[in-house]
């Protein structure tokens, strides 16, 4: 099923809150998860988990690393 | 106090008897029983239905998201640390001067019969990948330093159920070394789980006495069969004497000396005859300075064992004396908090702190026919004054694998 890409950014919003206590209206597209959300390497594996439940995409390992911003996860996702 | 003495200066808890010190420490004085039935469908397929679970979940101090990487003894951990830090009055401190030594006896097990699970259930991807740094038995030591930011180092030294007096024990060595002015020390542990209790009852280690919870533990007490399993933290703040006093830090006690032997007899049995245990009570007496006759009160490792307790009144009276053993006031807090494991050392070095800071001695509870085996003087029923001059106290802690940990504490 296809997602809106409102859909996928409120549902990002939760992820990222749920994970790293980053409040959901934060999550905007430009912002990258390292540098502006503050999010480590361990959380961003289970960020990626958790959006692939939501979603039902597959992110393989080799391509988390190009997952700088939430825009790149939106993406990603609609692709 | 010289320059050169080692300080506490500030003291947090969370136990089966409170979230806090002052709520523990009134529960002691009371001689209030912080064990309680486990309200869980699993306790029916073990022999021991009972258990010190924490008066106070710490995951309702901690936010949300923390809690996903924090296995439940580093958030014991913190809790206390908070607390103790506070109470220390948050001293300003050079994170290249301030140390970390938190222990636990077992780590983090929750977590790897957790996570072991999800990987049955769901597979490896499934796993979370903070699953290592919540097992890792130096978690609880790295969370602490990582939140208050300690560079000086961070240990966790492992002795079972002295892990927690042996960290107190290394914060003052690491005070006196010089690589420190500030240690934040203690222990914790969160292992009340179906399959630790069935290793420990396999051991005939636990009290079964399903019927009467809150009496079961009952060190010294010549109808005892077994300790109960507790959760939660001890964290005390030591410092240098001459740190606390520039800053004008309140001092609850001199952290005076420590005793460490093993008594290399077997892996779980002490030695009945108290040959190692008193041999960490004389060291830590040498290490203070302190002669026999200036220890007023013990607070006991008695963890309520039919072969633990006798045997550590016998350690009391060859290290100290006949003469000074006779006029010791002794006592366990483990009556009333159980037993807390790697937490067991900390928690009750800091009734032992208490006692000299209040003048007051914690009683025994649950002593209805004193094993005539005992030696030595016991609190019982009712907390007893510390006589007027008193000037020390000793705290012990015994652990599987023959370790012993002796701290004796002066009043300033």
């Amino acid at each position: 099923m296809a997602h809106s890409e409102q859909e996928i950014l409120a549902g990002l919003g939760e992820i990222v809150d749920e994970i790293a206590g980053v409040p959901a209206d934060q999550v905007t597209p430009e912002k990258s998860f390292v540098d502006d959300l503050d999010i480590d390497s361990l959380s961003m594996v289970e960020i990626a988990v958790a959006a692939q439940d939501k979603f039902g995409v597959e992110i393989p390992d080799d391509q988390l690393k190009d997952l700088k911003t939430v825009q790149d996860v939106i993406n990603f996702v609609q692709k | 106090m010289s320059t050169t003495d080692v300080v506490v200066t500030g003291l947090g808890a969370t136990t089966p008897l409170g979230g806090d010190v002052a709520s523990t420490w009134s529960a002691l004085l009371e001689g209030r029983s912080g064990i309680q039935t486990i309200d869980e469908d699993w306790v029916k397929e073990l022999p021991v239905h009972f258990a010190g679970v924490a008066a106070e979940d710490p995951s309702q101090k901690l936010p949300r998201h923390r809690l996903r990487r924090l296995d439940r003894t580093q958030q014991f951990s913190l809790v206390a640390a908070h607390e103790a830090w506070a109470d220390a009055g948050s001293p300003e401190i050079d994170p290249l001067r301030l140390g970390v030594v938190v222990s636990s006896g077992i780590g983090g097990i929750l977590t790897i019969l957790e996570q072991y699970d999800v990987f049955r259930e769901k597979g490896w991807k499934r796993v979370s990948p903070f699953t290592v740094p919540m097992l890792m038995p130096n978690s609880p030591s790295a969370a602490v330093a990582l939140e208050f930011t300690a560079r000086a180092g961070a240990h966790a030294p492992v002795s079972a159920c002295a892990s927690s007096a042996e960290a107190i024990a290394d914060g003052i060595a690491m005070i006196r070394s010089g690589r420190a002015d500030v240690v934040i020390a203690g222990g914790t542990e969160a292992a009340i789980h179906p399959l630790n209790i069935a290793s420990f009852a396999a051991m005939r280690a636990l009290s079964t006495r399903n019927d009467d919870p809150q009496r079961a533990s009952r060190p010294f007490d010549a109808n005892r069969d077994g300790f109960v399993m507790s959760e939660g933290a001890g964290i005390v703040v030591l410092e240098s004497a001459e740190h606390a006093a520039a800053r004008g830090a309140r001092v609850y006690a001199v952290a005076a000396g420590a005793g460490y032997s093993d008594d290399a007899h077997d892996i779980v049995q002490p030695d009945p005859e108290g040959g190692g245990q008193s041999r960490a009570i004389t060291d830590a007496l040498a290490d203070a300075g302190l002669k026999p006759d200036e220890i007023a009160h013990v607070n006991a490792h008695a963890t309520s064992t039919p072969t633990g307790d006798v045997g550590e009144t016998k350690a009391i009276r060859i290290a100290l004396g006949d003469s000074a053993a006779d006029a010791v006031a002794v006592t366990s807090t483990k009556s009333m908090t159980g037993h807390l494991l790697g937490g067991a050392g900390a928690v009750e070095s800091i009734a032992t702190v208490l006692t000299l800071h209040h003048g007051r001695i914690p009683p025994t509870i649950n002593i209805d026919e004193l094993d005539p085996g005992v030696t030595v003087d016991i609190v019982r029923d009712e907390p007893r004054e510390l006589p007027t001059g008193a000037v020390a106290a000793i705290n012990e802690s015994f652990g599987f694998g023959g370790h012993n940990i002796a701290i004796a504490f002066r009043r300033p």
